[in-house]
């Protein structure tokens, strides 16, 4: 196996986003689009980052979610629910 | 906009990557950032990945604060100051105890540094050791709560006001339950020019044994029982803190977590927790925390 | 332009037609007049670094890693215990392939304190991934400090240097120095270009962490640099010497070693006393010859082995001592010669530890009791007084 070693061993920006953390989960959220109030706390709690807003629909990666329930529990409005992952 | 991760591997639930994410979003990328050794560089970097979207560095566990130094002055030696701010993003340990001498040394020489510690009160990296900012009362691997000593018996190392004995000119104090404030704190030390240092409340989800989903909710109650009072210093002058009504007592903050467990089982435990409260009501008193 | 100038002056004047982007330093017996004079020469305008009063060495060290990875020139010196408490950060620095230049002015460590001349600091960090050049006098610690930078800045190199100059005898020694010209320095020393820097225009990522998958690979190619800098120490050196008309083309440099048949092999200024006795020895008709290394790290071990090719035995004066061991250099030469047909005989001597004075005497006494046979072969304290060790 050949591995490629950079001067200084620098490694490029942004890189880790081939490191899939969304294995990690037990629970996934799942979101309620019709209580959703777009208040985006659960956009800004996420330690990952994967929560975004497109078209002004909360959107979760779940490739990347590892589960831990932050946005459900800071949701105003009740609208995440964190529900066991058939895998 | 996403600096930092996703693809990290901090645990689920992790206050630290929540507090860094916004450090960065608040500076825009327009910042140098020298970590520490610590979790969040632990998570961050696996050669050959990285989590990071702005310069990073990591050199050593007790060196960030001289590091960042270096930055600051070849920047200014080379005239690319324009590039952006130089950002120590620190751990506790990293910052109260080993590396203590690296910062005072930085804040003396008033390098144009933002000191970021992330708070989560031990050294959570290498598995839950006491450090310089683990709080009374609790229990950690190397301040276990024994037969006949309730954990750590100390209180927090006052950072804070090391800074401001150094003349930082902007210290204060934030936590990741209030993120528009830690964002508006970051942009304010960025603007000025010289040494600052902020401390920002972090939640470690195995450290504090918590419920990953109520990472936020505990870490607002350290702030609402007076435990973790957020403040800012502008030139030396204490010019705002965050108000709370209704205090809450500090046991509300401490049944939540594994790690103060302990205090509830017996009288001694039951005196540690008045000593909390006692910290609790000195900060409140102190810092006018009560609305 | 020559001048009798103190040794450290003549470093400082190295550092000051090199310009370097960034200086950090901390003071330390013997190498304060280093940074001193630097300090001077910026107070009063003649260098525009960027220069830093750090709170330690290690602090020192920490802010030229920064520098460095930032794509600055930097310059440090220090000594001993400064040396010491960089340990940490020597690593870091060569891991990141950082090309610092520090100068050490060689001093024993402590305990007991002693603040004299020996080389057991720099030798104890041989291992640290820095190249290491010892100077025999002034005039070659000057000249191997602007060689450093373009032997360390160069892309097939990129390892950190330090310029090994024994304290006090020649940092505080007075000297006639050809000292370098701006103008000469500039054309010798081509602008630093890093390649690789902290930028906020390409956000690299430095000091990653490598798992087991990975960190043998970073060892891999730091030891291919160092052999890359064996080739390239030779390049540099020979440029010097066209240009500047002084020093040597190889990692070491013979002194009457073509008929020799006993080599002396040393480092630093020791050099120059060793070189004394064996002229003494040449008046007596025993051929000695002297094998001075220059650069320890990388070893010259193509060199050393040529160079003991056709001798009967050699001896190494050196100025530390491996406890539990021997003394680190004639280990390392030893390891040399260890595959030759007809092996020379090995004899070693720590000698000048802390400081004290070496003298040709001495060193022709114990050439001589090795010669007669009076000695086994092996490693001995060389200058040793009859000790009553007290145990109670």
């Amino acid at each position: 196996m050949e591995v490629e070693i950079t001067l200084g061993g620098v490694a490029r920006p942004g890189t880790a986003r081939k490191n899939k953390t969304g294995t990690w989960k037990v629970y996934m959220p799942v979101v309620d689009h019709k209580k959703c109030i777009l208040c985006m706390r659960c956009l800004h709690n996420c330690p990952e980052p994967c929560i975004t807003s497109v078209d002004d629909k909360i959107e979760i990666d779940l490739d990347y979610c590892k589960g831990c329930g932050i946005c459900s529990s800071v949701c105003p409005v009740d609208a995440i629910d964190m529900v066991y992952e058939e895998k | 906009m996403m600096l930092f991760g996703p693809g990290h591997r901090a645990c689920a639930g992790c206050g630290c990557a929540v507090t860094i994410r916004h450090v960065l979003e608040a500076l825009e990328g327009k910042c140098f950032v020298v970590n520490s050794t610590g979790c969040m560089e632990v998570v961050s970097t696996p050669y050959p990945e990285s989590s990071w979207e702005v310069p990073y560095i990591h050199s050593l566990f007790e060196n960030a604060s001289a590091v960042a130094a270096g930055i600051e002055t070849a920047l200014k030696s080379l005239s690319r100051e324009h590039e952006g701010k130089v950002v120590v993003i620190a751990g506790d340990g990293a910052t109260a105890d080993i590396g203590v001498q690296t910062l005072s040394g930085m804040m003396f020489r008033g390098h144009d540094i933002l000191y970021v510690c992330y708070d989560n009160e031990a050294y959570m990296n290498t598995g839950v050791q006491m450090s310089g900012l683990t709080p009374l009362g609790a229990h950690t691997t190397t301040s276990p709560a024994g037969k006949s000593i309730p954990g750590n018996l100390g209180p927090k190392k006052d950072m804070p006001a090391i800074a401001l004995a150094h003349g930082a000119k902007y210290v204060a104090t934030a936590s990741m339950a209030f993120l528009a404030d830690i964002k508006k704190k970051i942009r304010k030390a960025r603007d000025i020019t010289g040494p600052s240092y902020i401390q920002i409340h972090s939640t470690c989800v195995p450290g504090w044994g918590i419920d990953s989903a109520r990472s936020v909710e505990i870490a607002r109650l350290a702030v609402e029982t007076g435990l973790y009072p957020i403040f800012e210093y502008e030139n030396g002058q204490l010019v705002s803190v965050r108000k709370i009504k209704n205090r809450k007592p500090v046991e509300e903050y401490l049944k939540v977590q594994a790690r103060f467990r302990h205090l509830f089982k017996d009288e001694r435990g039951k005196e540690i927790i008045e000593k909390i409260q006692e910290i609790a009501d000195y900060n409140a008193q102190y810092y006018g925390l009560d609305a | 332009m020559k001048k009798v100038v103190e040794g450290s002056v003549a470093i400082a004047h190295a550092v000051k037609t090199i310009r370097p982007d960034v200086i950090a330093a901390y003071p330390i017996t013997p190498q304060t007049h280093i940074v001193e004079r630097l300090s001077e020469y910026i107070a009063d305008g003649e260098l525009k670094s960027e220069y830093v009063r750090a709170d330690s060495e290690f602090s020192a060290i920490s802010i030229l890693v920064g520098a460095s990875a930032t794509g600055a020139r930097t310059f440090t010196s220090t000594s001993s215990q400064g040396l010491a408490l960089m340990h940490e950060v020597l690593f870091n620095a060569s891991g990141m392939r950082l090309p610092i230049v520090m100068v050490v002015a060689n001093r024993a460590l402590s305990a007991p304190l002693n603040i004299w001349n020996d080389q057991q600091d720099s030798i104890s960090q041989r291992d640290s991934g820095w190249i290491q050049l010892y100077a025999e006098d002034i005039q070659e610690a000057h000249d191997l400090t602007l060689q450093a930078y373009k032997i360390s800045e160069d892309i097939e190199v990129r390892l950190p240097s330090m310029v090994c100059m024994d304290g006090f005898i020649l940092t505080h020694a007075y000297e006639p120095v050809d000292l370098f010209e701006d103008e000469e320095v500039q054309k010798f020393l081509p602008p630093y270009d890093p390649k690789v820097y902290l930028t906020t225009e390409d956000p690299l990522t430095f000091g990653a962490l490598a798992t087991p998958e990975y960190y043998t690979e970073f060892r891999y190619v730091m030891q291919q640099a160092m052999e890359r800098a064996k080739k390239k120490i030779r390049k540099v050196f020979t440029e010097f010497k066209e240009m500047f008309n002084r020093g040597e083309e190889s990692l070491i440099s013979l002194y009457k070693m073509e008929d020799a048949d006993i080599a002396i092999i040393t480092l630093g200024s020791l050099t120059s006393t060793v070189r004394e006795a064996v002229d003494r020895l040449r008046d007596k008709g025993i051929k000695a010859g002297v094998v001075k290394i220059i650069s320890y790290r990388p070893f010259p071990e193509e060199e050393i082995r040529k160079s003991l090719d056709k001798v009967n035995s050699f001896i190494v004066f050196e100025k530390d001592i491996s406890l539990g061991h021997e003394g680190a250099v004639f280990t390392d030469v030893k390891s040399v010669v260890y595959h030759m047909k007809d092996r020379p005989s090995a004899f070693g001597f720590a000698v000048g530890l802390g400081g004290r004075d070496v003298r040709e005497s001495t060193i022709e006494k114990l050439i001589v009791e090795c010669i007669e046979g009076r000695k086994k072969e092996g490693f001995y304290f060389g200058d040793v007084k009859r000790v009553k060790e007290i145990l109670k």
